[in-house]
């Protein structure tokens, strides 16, 4: 075994352990800290397939924010800090079968398929060749995923910006109206 | 690098081990001398000495007399904490910042990795420290420690945004991720017949992003002005309130790198990385390793300078000053980097 099939084996074993204590753990704080090593271990595969730039776009987008924002909503959102959060198990038959129909839908096409094994190419610059195709050919869908965020973003300063009611910005709150002389909203 | 190691060592395998543990020499030198020379800079900005006595000469050996009481000490563990978090969280923190090191360009014969992507592949994986940090406060299972941890997820995604588009006007002139070819494009002297080829003199522009860069990576590194997440004066020590021993150790060390870090990025990306400022005077892979070190451990210097002499922010003006002033000149910085380079 060459050194790139050991950390093969080594990060599967991260990423199918992590993802078995994501499921089982009843701790919501643990499930969520065992999906870092779960993603992270996805992104070390890519890297091992030499999709550095996937490899680093999914750390970046996952680690780096999906899961901090997790993290964050369900620090937040428990009534106290060190409440331990139970998970519990519902639906036990119901997701069973649908697992199990998935699981082996998944096994029957990994059997089925032909996979086409191609060699790797040698100097391959995958970043340069990504970058002008994203503004050729993909120019498209490349914009109209810009857009999409962009819309999100107008759209959650919208929601935030709502739940300040508009009467205090008629200054008809008097505990708030001297607490900002540079115009700031009042923080609620 | 990697030649001259197989020439004389036997395996394959310690080749790579060898390889890929130079950094970490640099790193454990480096913050032993970094928090002397902090202990110094502090007593010499506040009229004091500084550690004078232990080793002789000025204290020299002050922090190698402080790490050996740290390993001595007993590893505590609060009762009531997440004990396996509690114990991997110093670990996942000094892993994630030493990881970065790889795409450093240390000499024009030393880099980790050639990836491509160098650049914004340590922009992601030193996002995995915030994480280690809320790791480290959520399982030390005390309300400082989870204070001080939240404020440093704010705060370190909070400042991602400018410290990455700084970094992307900076790509925009290069034109590659690859530090090491960012470097290679520094070299010589072009402007004005004397100045080096360093991107900080391409444009006025480039100033700008090296001060927007620079405010917003003391920000990343949690240094003063920005060290909300261990202020002491309220929230005791922060995350590492519960640390003690050689894990309080460890997270030290990774403020350290990280500090070196960043400014191993900023040498690399405004001046001129490895090149020598004279032009091909004391040029070459070794010195080339001198003034890398060098460029970073001034830049080090003057974040310690700025430590002592600014008080530290509060929350709400922590975040004013990112999305307020920092990020909108930082886009502003991008289209003008952008059209200079279009126009000249």
């Amino acid at each position: 075994m060459d050194l790139s099939a050991v950390a093969f084996y080594l990060f599967s074993i991260l990423i199918i352990g992590s993802a078995a204590i994501m499921v089982f753990s009843k701790n919501i704080v643990h499930s969520a800290f065992a999906l870092m090593f779960t993603l992270a271990g996805l992104a070390a595969f890519y890297a091992l397939l030499y999709a550095g730039f996937v490899a680093v776009t999914q750390l970046l987008v996952y680690v780096g924010g999906i899961l901090v924002l997790i993290l964050f909503g369900v620090m937040l959102t428990t009534r106290g800090y060190f409440e331990k959060v139970r998970t519990r198990t519902v639906n036990l038959l119901p997701s069973t079968i649908f697992a199990g129909i998935i699981g082996m839908l998944l096994i029957a096409v990994f059997v089925t398929t032909k996979w086409a094994m191609n060699p790797m190419e040698d100097g391959e610059v995958t970043m340069t060749g990504l970058g002008e195709l994203l503004l050729t050919d993909f120019m498209l869908p490349f914009q109209v995923a810009g857009v999409l965020l962009l819309l999100a973003i107008i759209g959650a300063v919208l929601m935030a910006a709502r739940s300040h009611p508009p009467q205090q910005k008629a200054g008809s709150n008097p505990q708030n109206a001297g607490r900002s002389p540079s115009g700031e909203p009042p923080e609620s | 690098m990697q030649q001259f190691l197989e020439s004389f060592l036997p395996a394959g395998p310690l080749v790579v081990f060898v390889f890929s543990i130079i950094p970490l020499m640099i790193i454990l030198v480096y913050a032993l001398f970094a928090i002397w020379l902090e202990r110094k800079v502090a007593g010499h900005i506040q009229d004091r000495l500084g550690p004078m006595v232990t080793g002789g000469w000025h204290g020299w050996s002050q922090t190698i007399a402080d790490l050996l009481k740290m390993i001595q000490k007993e590893d505590i563990v609060p009762a009531k904490a997440d004990r396996f978090l509690f114990k991997m969280a110093p670990f996942i923190a000094f892993a994630a910042s030493y990881a970065a090191f790889v795409a450093i360009p240390f000499s024009s014969g030393y880099i980790g990795s050639m990836i491509d992507i160098g650049v914004f592949y340590i922009v992601a994986i030193t996002s995995l420290l915030s994480v280690s940090i809320i790791m480290a406060g959520w399982a030390s299972n005390n309300k400082w420690s989870l204070l001080g941890a939240m404020r440093t997820a704010a705060q370190t995604v909070s400042y991602e945004v400018p410290t990455v588009v700084t970094i992307l006007s900076v790509i925009i002139v290069t034109g590659t991720l690859n530090l090491m070819e960012v470097t290679e494009m520094q070299t010589g002297n072009a402007f004005l017949g004397f100045l080096p080829n360093w991107l900080i003199f391409h444009s006025p522009f480039m100033v700008i992003a090296f001060v927007l860069f620079f405010i917003a990576s003391l920000a990343e590194s949690h240094r003063v002005p920005f060290d909300l997440p261990e202020s002491e004066s309220e929230l005791v020590g922060g995350y590492q309130t519960e640390y003690s021993g050689m894990r309080w150790g460890l997270f030290m060390l990774t403020e350290y790198a990280d500090m070196l870090l960043l400014s191993l990025v900023g040498a690399t990306l405004f001046f001129g990385g490895w090149n020598s400022p004279f032009g091909s005077f004391m040029d070459g892979p070794v010195w080339g390793a001198f003034w890398m070190l060098l460029k970073g451990m001034l830049l080090v210097f003057v974040m310690m300078w700025l430590r002592w002499t600014l008080p530290r922010l509060r929350v709400d003006q922590l975040m004013n000053l990112c999305w307020k002033y920092l990020i909108p000149l930082s886009f502003v910085n991008l289209v003008l980097i952008a059209l200079w380079e279009l126009i000249f």
